[in-house]
């Protein structure tokens, strides 16, 4: 790999010569011992876990368009592990050190930014339900303090602590750890170091169907030709639906659409990454000076890829009622992402019903900071033929096994709701 | 904006209704006791890219429940009936709240 390092920065700032590609052009081969569909996050850093820690070097991403075009560089970058459901604490804890060291790890600034992500309260109750939820953090070993009114109001002066605000802010619980991460750096940085241990990323190059038979399956028609591999995994988050029907699969998943927006840039004003408690709108500040937020998926199943506007005005109404210094800032963009919901929040990382195929999918509002953990306990999953134990809790027959529930927030079986 | 044709109060925004998710399964018979029939009709979705029958109850209207024909890779609009009226093959009503 040409390492970037401050010596070529300064080398290639004093020369004309050019910075080398990131990674190949690669043409498929003929054979794979591991091929993976979906050139997103999750696809490009179980590639790169597949040859780091398994030492597996014949390995394939095969991806429809370009590296970046999908999930990955849709989400507000927001990374976090405050989860309290058991299974879930573990994993997205486990995910989160693996953020802390990746830039090291892919020789690729991904831009971690700690700046802590405060989840406000606005009732007694809530408090009580925050309070739990950080001493449930805390017995897992991870950051977590509660935070009284006053000390909200002197982290984030900006809120509504008018005596008129709809929903008064009486604390909050701050994940000192918690924080963003530059969304295409980590699907460059992923695929650069995946390609120079030997990894094949192949774009522009859609599964149209898998070769196979009783014992399982031996590969995929593409657009490009018939690939043969051992084991194939799939992780196209938004289409894993449409993926796995090629393979005869039928799945616990609705896709939906999650819009994310951006405003013009402005100085530095949000410090933190905000939950609202009385909605579900999160909040925080590019490197840019864009503020960036987003809330609630549209509410039915679509694949558009293009948000419905009475949740732009929703959203902005909630980031109005939270900030109200916000209301004469103008979007700059707004976007949407088809996600997959599942019956109870949670993903699948997983093998399926046919032998050598491997599934990862289901993410709902929560891919993107699981990204560095997906593709540890996939390869895992993968190289041995076995789930990683981090990702047990995530197997595709949890509903039918009446499996502990990996629902956060109770909303039951229907995939729209959570 | 989404708009869904109500046969009662005609072409209305999206915002007036409420979801009511896939109209196309069917629940098995009471006294079923095989689970896997169970798991299936409360788990598994067809998900479809294209047509896709699905309930919306018109709850800031006439308060009735439609089945809807709906393309989730255009959200074109297509059939809409009552789904009082769309008969056993409709499935067994919509989810509650």
């Amino acid at each position: 790999m040409y390492r970037y390092s401050l010596s070529r920065l300064v080398r290639h700032a004093l020369s004309d010569r050019p910075w080398p590609r990131a990674w190949r052009e690669a043409k498929p081969r003929s054979h794979y011992d591991v091929l993976i569909i979906g050139g997103g996050g999750h696809g490009l850093a179980t590639a790169y876990y597949l040859a780091a820690n398994h030492g597996m070097d014949r390995v394939a991403v095969v991806e429809r368009a370009h590296i970046g075009a999908g999930n990955v560089g849709r989400n507000t970058t927001l990374v976090r592990s405050n989860y309290m459901m058991k299974g879930n604490t573990e994993f997205f804890e486990f995910s989160l050190k693996l953020w802390e060291g990746l830039s090291h790890e892919l020789n690729f600034n991904v831009m971690l930014s700690q700046r802590g992500q405060i989840v406000l309260a606005h009732s007694p109750a809530q408090m009580d339900a925050l309070a739990r939820r950080g001493n449930i953090m805390r017995l897992n070993g991870i950051d977590a303090e509660l935070l009284e009114r006053a000390e909200v109001r002197r982290l984030l002066p900006y809120l509504d602590y008018s005596a008129a605000a709809r929903f008064p802010v009486l604390g909050g619980l701050l994940q000192g750890r918690a924080g963003t991460v530059r969304h295409d750096a980590v699907a460059w940085g992923y695929a650069r170091a995946a390609d120079s241990l030997g990894v094949d990323i192949i774009e522009g190059c859609e599964v149209t169907g898998f070769l196979q038979d009783r014992s399982g399956v031996h590969g995929v028609e593409t657009g490009r030709g018939r690939i043969l591999a051992d084991r194939v995994a799939i992780a196209v988050a938004g289409h894993s639906s449409h993926v796995a029907g090629l393979a005869g699969l039928r799945l616990p998943i609705e896709s939906h659409l999650l819009q994310a927006f951006v405003t013009e840039p402005i100085k530095p004003f949000v410090n933190h990454v905000i939950s609202f408690g009385a909605e579900l709108f999160y909040i925080s500040q590019s490197d840019k000076g864009g503020l960036v937020f987003g809330g609630h998926i549209d509410g039915f199943n679509s694949y558009t890829q293009r948000g419905q506007f009475p949740k732009v005005r929703q959203v902005a109404e909630c980031a109005v009622a939270l900030i109200p210094g916000m209301s004469r800032l103008k979007l700059l963009r707004h976007w949407a992402g088809i996600q997959d919901m599942t019956p109870d929040g949670g993903p699948f990382v997983c093998r399926t019903p046919i032998r050598h195929l491997y599934l990862n999918g289901g993410w709902c509002y929560q891919g993107f900071k699981a990204t560095p953990a997906v593709g540890w306990c996939l390869a895992a999953t993968i190289a041995r033929d076995e789930e990683h134990p981090l990702v047990r809790c995530y197997a595709l027959d949890r509903f039918a096994r009446g499996a502990e529930s990996l629902d956060e927030y109770g909303h039951g079986h229907w995939p729209y709701r959570h | 904006m989404l708009a869904i044709h109500c046969p009662l109060c005609g072409e209305r925004p999206y915002t007036e209704f409420r979801y009511g998710g896939d109209a196309s399964k069917r629940r098995p018979a009471l006294g079923t006791m095989a689970p896997e029939a169970w798991h299936d009709y409360l788990f598994l979705f067809d998900n479809p890219k294209g047509p896709h029958r699905e309930f919306w109850q018109h709850d800031q209207g006439c308060r009735q429940w439609l089945l809807v024909v709906r393309d989730t890779a255009t959200n074109a609009v297509g059939e809409v009936i009552l789904a009082r009226n769309a008969g056993a093959g409709a499935g067994e009503g919509p989810g509650g709240r």
